[in-house]
């Protein structure tokens, strides 16, 4: 298995000589939803706390860094400072939600209206931007974390993915992670068994919403914009949601599996329907898919293929 | 074939005069239900002590305030020297007290070895050394073959030595038992007895709940009645068995057997 990954990871370093400018802006976005999804992993997959509101966390390291920025600090620091921000933010709606007992639906709920509170109050407040939002001036500047060519980009985001997938996995092996498991399974058990359950889902809400953060840079340094109902959306939150749970929640490829799955079907679609005057109709693509997923392989892609060779 | 340490650490001991596990004046009420009223009982170092009653009686309400899931109303839990007052049931885990529920509550994805080790981490933090010791705990408890299926998949008999094991993974001073003899048939009830009486023989103290006459009168040293919240009576196993004022609780409460199903 592990020879496999990284054939397919020295695969991933060579493709940029072969692909096509457009191929490689997908293969962006691919590794930079895979990055989220990775994230969200943390705390929705293995500690099973579904967060509806991941996009709040996004979107409040883009702006951190974004503003950062603007007097004059790299984003190499900025993106470091966007994350703690959200890392911060992170811990107290976990907080919130943890230590009042909001559970499963509930917590979904608190999730995604705090997202919501940032959408608003960043379309509102005009010294960060206003409804019209942040834009930021391209230098090219690779220490300001712009570059020229996609290809920088690319092996960035792949990086990224990289690493949030070696965090998860860092996490997967300790005992942090086996009691984030059993969490999921049945929180009572585990408090009877000696588990301090809130600091453990505490602690999975603050690494998650960290990198979520870091990815918020990325983001604004590589459109170079940042408008609220984009970056805090209930759009983006789908996107970073929907990645795992079709490719397999609380696995560690599974994020990976279901953004690339989910990327060029995405791309694709909104590229055949926008034609047609469709817009968002790639969301019935994605519906159909997750329904199809719930149906007959309700783990995920990975754990059903994974099962799949075994039988082989 | 034994391994003591995968059980206790510490040795059996007689009786000690300070007991371990010491409840005062505890009661909780529902709304318009005192579950449990004015509750006081004790229970020694090493000893095993039946809490029994008819359906309703506050016994597991009881086993709840005593292991932090519930907060009293009034009252006190002192254990190993400690007042319980205001900690969380994983405070009073790693105190030394552990309990099983009435209604098991394994991890069913997860296998029968990862149950026992999210016990075993809590005192010893390296994965490899908790599986070490969860898979010395299953052995001990009879599980040891099933070790790495999952746990959804295992039998009633199974899953209440797995509830066994887990509790005894936290290596425990106490072990609060919650009917862990329902439901099974003569041969399995007579196992765990022994496996009971094993783990006792260790210097564990039990306090169990249980409704299953035969294996309450074969293991107590001591028994606590409940009826309606309040003790009703305590003594010896034969005193108990002989008090008007339990027999009278219990006529008309068709949990009870004499002999199990």
């Amino acid at each position: 298995m592990k020879w496999a990954m990284g054939l397919a990871v020295a695969v991933l370093l060579a493709l940029p000589a072969v692909l096509s400018g457009y191929a490689v802006t997908i293969f962006v976005l691919i590794f930079f939803y895979a990055f989220l999804a990775q994230a969200w992993n943390i705390v929705g997959g293995y500690a099973g706390q579904l967060s509806a509101g991941h996009a709040a966390f996004v979107g409040i390291g883009g702006y951190t860094s974004a503003l950062l920025f603007e007097k004059g600090v790299t984003p190499w620091i900025g993106m470091f400072a966007g994350g703690a921000l959200a890392a911060v933010l992170g811990a107290v709606v976990g907080y919130l939600g943890f230590r009042f007992g909001l559970r499963g639906f509930y917590f979904v709920l608190l999730t995604v209206a705090f997202a919501e509170i940032c959408r608003i109050l960043a379309s509102n407040v005009e010294a960060v931007g206003g409804a019209v939002g942040l834009y930021i001036t391209f230098t090219g500047n690779p220490r300001q974390f712009q570059f020229q060519d996609q290809r920088a980009y690319y092996y960035i985001a792949l990086v990224m993915m990289l690493l949030a997938t070696g965090v998860a996995a860092l996490i997967e092996r300790r005992r942090f992670g086996i009691y984030l498991t059993a969490i999921r399974e049945d929180e009572t058990a585990c408090q009877a068994l000696g588990v301090d359950v809130l600091k453990y889902k505490l602690l999975a809400m603050v690494v998650s919403s960290f990198l979520a953060g870091m990815g918020g840079t990325f983001y604004a340094f590589q459109n170079f914009s940042l408008q609220p109902g984009a970056v805090f959306g209930i759009p983006l939150s789908v996107e970073i949601v929907i990645r795992p749970i079709i490719g397999g929640a609380g696995t560690l490829l599974g994020p990976i599996l279901g953004s690339f799955i989910l990327t060029p079907l995405g791309e694709v679609s909104r590229s055949y329907f926008g034609q047609s005057g469709l817009h968002g109709a790639h969301l019935i693509v994605y519906g159909v898919l997750l329904i199809t997923v719930v149906l007959f392989m309700p783990q995920g892609a990975y754990p059903f293929l994974r099962r799949l060779f075994k039988r082989a | 074939m034994t391994e003591p340490e995968a059980i206790s650490n510490r040795p059996p001991t007689l009786q000690a005069e300070q007991a371990l596990l010491s409840i005062s004046g505890l009661s909780k009420r529902f709304g318009g239900l005192q579950a449990v009223n004015d509750l006081s009982f004790s229970v020694g170092e090493g000893e095993i002590v039946a809490l029994i009653g008819p359906n309703g009686a506050g016994k597991t309400t009881a086993f709840a305030l005593v292991s932090g899931f519930l907060t009293p109303d009034a009252g006190r839990v002192v254990f190993a020297g400690r007042d319980l007052r205001g900690r969380l049931p994983h405070q009073v885990n790693a105190l030394g007290m552990a309990r099983t529920f009435q209604i098991m509550r394994p991890f069913p994805r997860l296998t029968v070895v990862r149950n026992v080790m999210i016990a075993t981490l809590g005192r010893h933090a390296d994965p490899r050394e908790a599986e070490r010791r969860a898979r010395a705990v299953l052995d001990e408890i009879g599980l040891g073959a099933k070790a790495d299926l999952p746990a959804g998949g295992l039998t009633l008999a199974e899953r209440k030595r797995l509830e066994l094991a887990r509790a005894l993974g936290t290596e425990p001073r106490l072990l609060l038992l919650d009917e862990v003899m329902s439901g099974l048939t003569e041969a399995e009830t007579e196992r765990i007895v022994e496996l009971v009486r094993t783990i006792n023989r260790r210097g564990v103290a039990i306090l169990l709940i249980e409704h299953v006459m035969r294996a309450v009168m074969s293991l107590a040293q001591r028994i606590v009645v409940l009826n309606y919240g309040e003790r009703i009576a305590e003594g010896r196993p034969e005193a108990v068995a002989n008090d008007p004022r339990v027999i009278e609780a219990y006529l008309g409460d068709e949990e009870v057997t004499r002999a199990p199903a």
